[in-house]
């Protein structure tokens, strides 16, 4: 498949997740969701599921699989939208979402025969699971990749900098984490609440080949993915993003963080994004 | 794995605790290759020093980050490896506590938790060093084993059951050097099933880690009072054999024996079974006090504290004459 052909699955992917996104938040009523975290890593989580990883998901626990870590649990949409998208489950398990006592709740929970390897929901855990992943694959020499979505916000996590100091230590170049960077976080802006400073410099001071992208726009998150180097670090990409894209009542407005939808939001914001 | 002959019993005394621990790990090592060893910048201070010699490429310092310590080993177990993690009880039990919980309690990663120093053997470390709330922390998060060895040998029996388990498990090691001797030959070591040492129609004294031959040893004063107590080794903080419990319930009391705090740990985990029985007897928690104190040498703490074998028997014995 030519570049430009594969943009264009890659583009039409992260389109019906992202209708699926608003649906399922539609869905779910009062109970509302994490839907503007979902938008701001949709465009990441289709490069990733719809091309990056290597993934069989008629068989989810494929040895050589690549492994995917949620560290944002709240982005969870997104990951159950490209799950479904991929064809680790059907659309009516997909439509479970956040029912009682589901597979598929407001935080992801680990379940690999769906394809999600790790719970989530606590900020700053998932990395550090992340490394022991890939640490285990240079003990017994596996290939596979292990790739870990992290929010700006739950870069605030002492647990995180742990990590970053310890996967540069042991040289993990097969672990890539990729910062969903929308500078916002639950109480607001992060700039306001914990200033992170120059985050490329800190990722870069504690070891890690940083690349930069735009994180809507598929084509530099493709280029960003396919131009990592491995060589003797481990990596990230700063996937510059905004909360609620493609939204533009839920854009950089941190309403709607966790909310639910009214039949005209729901209408307006899949109007909206059918248009895309 | 390592004979429970009596010259290995005599070494592991000599070594104690952590040095034991080195042992099983070195031992079981060479049977075992999925076996690795973390360390959050204690490996020496934790034994670990021939099997780092031993086994370089198997032994892993995380430097002192502990909560990246239990992820990367949730990691390294959810890929197959067999996994001991090892710090300070109270490090690892307390600054890693959700990772704990995450990892081994609510995804049931198969990591094998190993604290070491636990109780007062840090001695004039002091309280920022002090194990005497890990075991409450352990039994309050679900799927998790607790094991509390009660010396060189059962220390070497855990960590063999706890490698062939694949359960998350966490082990406290209690005690330093010249750690007592229990048990002097081969006996039968089962997760979840105490060891009863000594028979006794007046009470059955429940006790863990140190303070099973500390108890041991006051039954033998109680004894000589025309007391006859049964001592029980509980290796198993959970799951509680509570057979033990069911059978004492014709006693004129049960003592729970531990060097830990009373709340929470083996007294809690006792008392917490025994208020659903129809009827039981009273229960004397023998234990460190709710409350921060001063510091000192370990065995000046375990005195300070009544955890010796002849204030054990006294407290037994003057709550006994009440009944």
């Amino acid at each position: 498949m030519q570049p430009q052909d594969e943009l264009d699955c890659l583009n039409a992917m992260a389109q019906r997740m992202r209708l699926n996104i608003i649906k399922l938040a539609y869905q779910v009523g009062n109970k509302g969701a994490h839907i503007a975290p979902a938008l701001s890593c949709n465009e990441i989580m289709a490069v990733l599921y719809g091309n990056v990883m290597n993934l069989n998901p008629k068989n989810p626990l494929w040895q050589e699989r690549d492994r995917f870590l949620i560290g944002k649990g709240h982005g969870a949409l997104a990951l159950y939208a490209a799950l479904y998208d991929a064809g680790f489950f059907s659309e009516e398990k997909l439509f479970t979402y956040q029912k009682n006592g589901g597979d598929l709740p407001g935080q992801p929970s680990m379940n690999l025969s769906l394809g999600i390897e790790v719970s989530s929901g606590s900020l700053g855990n998932a990395l550090s699971v992340g490394e022991g992943i890939a640490l285990s694959a240079k003990k017994k020499g596996e290939k596979y990749k292990t790739y870990v979505l992290l929010g700006d916000g739950e870069c605030n996590e002492g647990t995180i900098w742990e990590t970053a100091m310890s996967a540069s230590h042991f040289r993990l170049d097969s672990l890539i984490a990729i910062v969903d960077l929308n500078g916002m976080q639950s109480d607001g802006q992060s700039a306001k609440i914990l200033d992170m400073g120059n985050v490329r410099e800190k990722w870069s001071a504690f070891g890690w080949d940083v690349i930069e992208a735009d994180g809507h726009d598929i084509g530099s998150l493709y280029n960003a993915f396919h131009t990592i180097k491995q060589e003797n670090k481990p990596t990230v990409i700063l996937a510059h993003t905004i909360k609620g894209h493609g939204v533009s009542f839920m854009e950089n407005n941190n309403a709607w963080h966790h909310n639910h939808l009214s039949k005209e939001q729901y209408e307006l914001a899949l109007s909206e994004l059918e248009a895309k | 794995m390592l004979d429970i002959s009596s010259k290995n019993v005599r070494a592991w005394s000599k070594l104690g605790s952590r040095g034991t621990l080195g042992s099983a790990l070195l031992d079981l090592a060479s049977s075992k290759e999925n076996l690795v060893v973390l360390s959050a910048d204690l490996g020496n201070t934790s034994g670990l020093g021939r099997f780092m010699n031993a086994y370089p490429n198997r032994f892993y310092n995380l430097g002192i980050a502990e909560p990246n310590m239990v992820g990367v080993a949730a990691g390294m177990a959810k890929e197959g490896n067999c996994v001991f993690a090892t710090t300070f009880s109270n490090f690892l039990a307390m600054r890693s506590y959700e990772q704990i919980r995450l990892n081994m309690g609510y995804m049931q990663f198969p990591i094998n938790l190993v604290g070491v120093g636990s109780g007062f053997e840090m001695g004039l470390f002091g309280n920022t060093h002090y194990g005497i709330e890990d075991m409450a922390l352990m039994r309050a998060v679900p799927n998790m084993t607790l094991l509390s060895p009660a010396d060189g040998a059962e220390i070497i029996k855990t960590v063999n059951a706890a490698a062939a388990y694949a359960k998350p498990v966490y082990i406290r090691l209690t005690g330093g050097m010249n750690l007592p001797i229990v048990y002097k030959e081969d006996y039968e070591f089962e997760i979840g099933r105490a060891v009863t040492l000594r028979g006794g129609d007046d009470v059955t004294i429940i006790a863990t880690g140190t303070m099973v031959y500390e108890s041991l040893c006051a039954a033998e004063h109680l004894a000589e009072q025309g007391i006859e107590a049964e001592v029980v080794d509980m290796h198993t903080i959970k799951p509680l054999d509570t057979s033990v419990i069911d059978r004492a319930v014709s006693k004129k009391l049960i003592v729970t024996v531990e060097e830990h705090s009373i709340v929470g740990g083996l007294g809690g985990a006792v008392a917490e079974y025994k208020t659903i029985l129809h009827s039981a007897p009273p229960q004397l928690f023998i234990g460190v006090p709710d409350t921060f104190g001063k510091a000192g040498e370990y065995k000046w703490m375990l005195e300070h504290y009544g955890l010796t074998a002849k204030e054990i028997a006294k407290k037994i014995f003057d709550k006994y004459i009440l009944q």
